[in-house]
């Protein structure tokens, strides 16, 4: 039976966890994804899944792990943030590269140092070439329905990617929200069986993996792997219309919220996208053409499809939760890459917020639909790049 | 006069306030908590062996026991999750004359950072480095560490641990460490002249230390913090220049605490004098 339930993203995820039951779970703890694979050992205690869940000892660690697990056959999952994602660095690309569909909950958090445990997506950013699927989510319930559509999307045969979703550390995955959850049989059904391509296990079959590939062909494993990740968006679109078929929430590459007829519009990631609607349903009812777009899919990123849907927009505001210190925010650059083709493309700039958990209001959110005004009246944006809520700014 | 204590009387300075930022207390550990006891012994004990304190600076990684290095008035270095060693390693070659202290906990010493302690007993690289073991990740809430004893329960153990301990003594003896110690915080006496005398003493130093983790391990492990400090007190016994072989944490039986390994081989920097920076 489907039910709702008060729980936190990082909860949620858990759940999500248990009814996918995946063969192996790597796991090594950092603030905030703790929780995530904690109740996730209870499960297998209490004998909920059939998983070998693995205490390894580092992140590291956890991905080799993983990538071993996945080559040998199995589904895999495991969960982490900021420092942990960066210790997984190598092995991120290795995943990727051995095109093994590995399923990672990364809670998003910023990265050291000064040492902070709060919020905002440095890490992710900061593996977004890592040939990672990136999906992102404003709420529990969005995280827990990207995670059970992960697999999916990752496992399709022409893609074969390795996923991570993304939900911001505390706010979303520290606080309790109500939510769906769907019946495990249901869900288990939608998610069906993993077919490994090259099973390590497939003893009939011997393959060799990760050997040494240098001028010969490593530029065609990686226009291989660029194929694939094109061929993810028509995956995440599948997998996401099936998910509205079978349990009835409907999912895009990115979300558009009051965008039709939108002049003023802001372009968001992750939990901040709430307040943002808000604020839009504020200035709505006063007759402000105002609109959020939201960005699930930021690996593969939706170019043509986030051009056509600002078509309507004047002037649109790019908000960066994560630093790329001597260029712009890296929303920015692919929001602004998106619309250079487009013919009367709207004016666009680039706000940088939330660094380290700092908040964001809903008056400063309102101050950013009455700066674009202003900007709008003039015909000029003053400042193409800016921070908000800064000391000294 | 006699009677009450004038309690208009400002408050007595504590004596190692001038080794504390005190601006930074409240400290963050729990009540029951046997960090702070192992802190306490590390200044107390930095303070006796009456070296120049603008020589000496503490390094921490991540978890409960890193935040000494946040909390020490010396030259600090708060690093990344298992590195304090290899950013020690870093400060003692950039500046031979320094005395540095790594004071950190098992989690980061023994798995994260696992590979770095080894390596630097192996070269007998000349710091100190006093790790407070209490049985598990502590800060992140009691999850399964290279230290938990087989069949504890933990955040990801519920059923118990099925893997072994390291025993951290034997570890840092066979990698090449000529100072090996354990002692538990409830030997505060003898703590403190251990470290000072590992401070002084050149070359690799190793000092483990037991210290109760009530809000994590014991919790789970049903041991309320005094209860623990009674199996410190009636389950150990002090055996100096024991066999590290035979070390094993076990509760149910004993163990052993005292001073295994004091010996003398060049450190690092003196083989690299030697050999490397030798004119030809
Ligand atoms: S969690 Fe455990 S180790 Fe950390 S401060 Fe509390 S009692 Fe001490």
């Amino acid at each position: 039976m489907s039910k709702i339930l008060a729980i936190t993203g990082a909860g949620a995820m858990s759940q999500a966890m248990r009814q996918i039951n995946p063969d192996v779970v790597p796991a090594f703890p950092i603030t905030p994804s703790t929780q995530v694979v904690e109740d996730f050992s209870q499960f297998v205690a209490d004998g909920l899944v059939d998983t070998e869940f693995i205490t390894v000892e580092s992140e590291h660690s956890a991905m080799s792990a993983c990538i071993g697990a996945s080559i040998a056959g199995g589904r895999v999952m495991t969960a982490t943030s900021s420092a942990g994602m960066a210790l997984m660095w190598e092995m991120l690309y290795v995943a990727s590269s051995m095109r093994q569909p590995v399923v990672l909950t990364l809670i998003n958090r910023a990265m050291s140092a000064p040492i902070n445990i709060h919020a905002d997506h440095s890490d992710s950013m900061g593996a977004r070439d890592a040939g990672w699927i990136q999906l992102y989510s404003e709420s529990n319930q969005e995280a827990y329905d990207n995670l059970i559509m992960a697999p999916r999307i990752a496992e399709a045969s022409d893609v074969r990617l390795p996923i991570m979703i993304c939900l911001d550390g505390f706010i979303i995955s520290h606080c309790v929200q109500t939510m769906q959850m769907e019946d495990d049989d249901k869900v288990r059904e939608f998610i069906g069986e993993f077919k490994p391509a090259y099973s390590l296990l497939d003893t009939e079959n011997p393959v060799s993996w990760g050997a040494l590939d240098l001028q010969d062909y490593y530029i065609e494993h990686k226009r291989a792997q660029h194929m694939a990740m094109q061929n993810a968006k028509e995956s995440i679109k599948l997998v996401s219309e099936e998910f509205y078929q079978c349990f009835g929430r409907k999912y895009e590459l990115f979300e558009s919220y009051c965008l039709d007829d939108a002049e003023r519009v802001i372009i968001a990631i992750n939990s901040i996208a709430g307040e943002i609607k808000e604020v839009v349903d504020d200035l709505r009812n006063k007759g402000e053409k105002v609109g959020l777009l939201k960005i699930r899919s930021f690996r593969p990123f939706p170019y043509e499809e986030i051009a056509e849907s600002l078509k309507s927009a004047k002037i649109v505001t790019v908000l960066d939760r994560s630093e790329s210190m001597g260029a712009y925010g890296p929303l920015f650059t692919e929001i602004r890459t998106a619309l250079f083709d487009v013919p009367d493309r709207p004016m666009v700039y680039n706000r940088m917020f939330g660094l380290g958990g700092r908040e964001l209001f809903m008056s400063d959110i309102q101050n950013i639909f009455e700066e674009s005004n202003r900007y709008l009246e003039n015909g000029k944006v003053e400042k193409v790049f800016d921070y908000l809520n800064v000391r000294g700014g | 006069m006699g009677g009450s204590p004038d309690i208009s009387k400002k408050q007595l300075d504590h004596p190692l306030d001038d080794l504390i930022r005190t601006d930074r207390l409240p400290h963050i550990w729990c009540a029951g908590c046997g960090i702070g006891t192992v802190f306490s012994s590390c200044l107390t004990a930095i303070k006796a062996s009456e070296l120049e304190l603008n020589n000496i600076s503490m390094v921490s990684g991540i978890g409960c026991s890193g935040r000494a290095a946040g909390y020490v008035k010396l030259d600090s270095f708060h690093t990344t999750h298992g590195r304090a060693i290899p950013f020690a390693t870093g400060l003692k070659l950039g500046n031979p004359d320094l005395n540095v202290i790594v004071f950190s906990g098992d989690g980061d010493l023994f798995a994260i950072g696992g590979n770095h302690m080894i390596h630097a007993a192996r070269r007998n690289m000349d710091i100190t480095v006093i790790c407070v073991n209490n049985l598990n990740y502590g800060m992140t809430g009691g999850q399964v560490a290279a230290t938990t004893p087989h069949m504890a329960k933990s955040t990801t153990t519920p059923s118990g641990n099925p893997e072994d301990p390291f025993n951290l003594p034997l570890l840092a003896y066979a990698s090449g460490a000529t100072y090996v110690a354990r002692w538990t915080m409830l030997h505060t006496r003898e703590l403190t002249s251990s470290i000072q005398e590992a401070i002084l003493k050149k070359g690799f130093s190793f000092i483990e230390v037991l210290s109760p983790c009530p809000v994590n391990y014991g919790r789970r492990n049903k041991e309320k913090a005094l209860d623990t400090l009674k199996l410190y007190q009636e389950k150990t016994i002090i055996r100096n220049g024991a066999i590290p072989a035979g070390l094993d944490i076990d509760f149910s039986k004993e163990v052993v605490l005292g001073k295994f390994v004091d010996v003398e081989r060049d450190t690092y920097i003196e083989r690299y004098e030697k050999i490397c920076r030798q004119e030809s």
